[in-house]
């Protein structure tokens, strides 16, 4: 197997995702704006921001890979690149799998090393927790930008995709939202959610590759 | 032998006959389900009352939510593979139909659920979850077939998507599991036989079975006039090219 092509799609993906204006910065920015809506627009009783803090973040975590993704396929299948990367030989699942990773740690990754920051800001109460949310967030965002580059292969010739992206991804992003909720709110049947997320996240990681290669095969028809 | 399904002419001699059968036996189905479940069985306090007789399109209309989404599965997978067109067609007229019985179910279940358990929706109710999921699930592969630019195209992106919900269908409903649930555990199909009595079963079956048989007639309905359409676009196009 030639593994050239999977490289250059991870250095590409890497280089397009930091180079477009403020590289990671601009995500971060999106997830920091969006939580500080929060606190504005419920209320700043801290007891409230306490409670409702950790679903933020996942929330703000799966709107900004809803938000990145939407270009991710859309630009090869536009200017052709996406044709090259079929003819290379290399796999297409590892290829697609290069290129979410790439965007993941670009714009996914980032945000959830920030998340403690925000956490504190929601008046979480400091401790050694945080940064073990902080490896959930960042488990559980991987499985976000799979499914979300499912939605983005599947709409890549699709006109204002990024609408079709979010729909299509929504209910896959069900079951690492429950375990990723589960596992920090510590309540009824939270014993296992860590490992559950971990599980949901491979899965994804599996599978996705898979349904990105078929439907960017259908786009570049 | 399966593939003699797949041949057009076939469907469209099958179900010339079959989809009418359909109509008529659904509606007597529904009907004396109807008529069983709102004058006749005796109404059961500890499930609210009166209100405990939306039962009767409830939980029909559960089934057949799950049961249109498999259906559309095997469909976009027997497309996927084998690439009968028949498949698609089906596929493509049961993405709203299922949609629109899982509104029902979700429409009925908050009717019955003020009442009894004074809530229209709760969010950790499991079972509410995975019907508004499965409903997302339908909306999201009709707005991807609407959004492709030709058929073929949309065949195969409705494919990928279907069957990419369909082995995360257990998924999304081992997670949803894990929070509790308002509904009772399940009654009708348990390793014991039926725990409901029977006064309540045998019209709720029939109302089933009703819903299922109108449900088939109007997917027959929908394929046949899909089948048409794509003859005439063909006709249209040659006439035009002679």
């Amino acid at each position: 197997m030639n593994a050239a092509p999977i490289w250059a799609a991870f250095r590409q993906a890497f280089a397009e995702a930091w180079a477009g204006g403020a590289g990671a910065l601009l995500p971060l920015g999106f997830l920091g704006g969006a939580a500080v809506l929060v606190p504005l627009g419920i209320g700043t009783e801290s007891s409230i921001l306490r409670a409702v803090g950790p679903g933020i973040i996942w929330v703000a975590l799966a709107l900004s890979s809803l938000v990145t993704l939407e270009r991710i396929f859309q630009a090869d299948a536009e200017d052709g690149t996406l044709d090259l990367w079929l003819q290379t030989g290399a796999p297409m699942a590892a290829i697609a799998a290069a290129k979410t990773l790439a965007h993941w740690l670009a714009a996914g990754l980032p945000l959830a090393l920030a998340s403690p920051l925000l956490a504190l800001m929601f008046q979480a109460q400091a401790s050694l927790d945080l940064i073990a949310h902080l490896g959930l967030y960042a488990l559980g965002s991987l499985a976000f930008f799979f499914w979300g580059g499912v939605g983005a292969a599947l709409s890549a010739t699709v006109r204002r995709g990024g609408l079709l992206i979010s729909i299509i991804a929504l209910p896959l992003y069900v079951p690492t939202a429950i375990f990723g909720a589960l596992a920090m709110t510590g309540g009824i049947g939270s014993d296992g959610a860590p490992m559950l997320l971990a599980a949901s996240t491979l899965f994804a990681c599996a599978v996705a590759p898979y349904a990105m290669a078929a439907a960017l095969r259908l786009a570049a028809d | 032998m399966w593939s003699a399904f797949a041949n057009p002419h076939k469907f469209l001699k099958f179900s010339a006959v079959a989809a009418p059968l359909f109509y008529g036996a659904g509606a007597l189905c529904i009907l004396w389900g109807l008529w069983q479940g709102l004058w006749i069985v005796p109404k059961d306090e500890y499930q609210g009352g009166d209100i405990m007789r939306v039962m009767f399109i409830h939980v029909p209309a559960a089934w057949l939510a799950m049961a249109s989404y498999s259906a559309l599965a095997v469909a976009s997978f027997v497309w996927f593979i084998w690439r009968h067109e028949l498949a698609d067609i089906a596929a493509k007229a049961i993405a709203p139909l299922g949609a629109v019985w899982t509104a029902l179910c979700l429409a009925t279940g908050a009717i019955w659920g003020k009442p009894t358990w004074g809530t229209w929706w709760q969010w950790d109710d499991a079972r509410m979850m995975s019907v508004l999921f499965l409903l997302f699930l339908f909306l999201g592969y009709m707005a991807l077939r609407a959004s492709m630019d030709s058929r073929q195209k949309a065949a195969r992106a409705g494919a990928i998507l279907a069957m990419v919900g369909a082995i995360n269908v257990p998924l999304i409903k081992f997670s949803v599991d894990l929070f509790t649930s308002l509904h009772q555990p399940a009654s009708v199909i348990t390793a014991d036989g039926p725990k409901m009595a029977a006064v309540y079963l045998t019209p709720l079956l029939i109302s089933g079975l009703g819903h299922g048989l109108l449900f088939g007639g109007l997917v027959m309905t929908h394929m046949r006039t899909e089948i048409r359409q794509r003859r005439i676009a063909r006709l249209t196009a040659q006439a035009l090219e002679g």
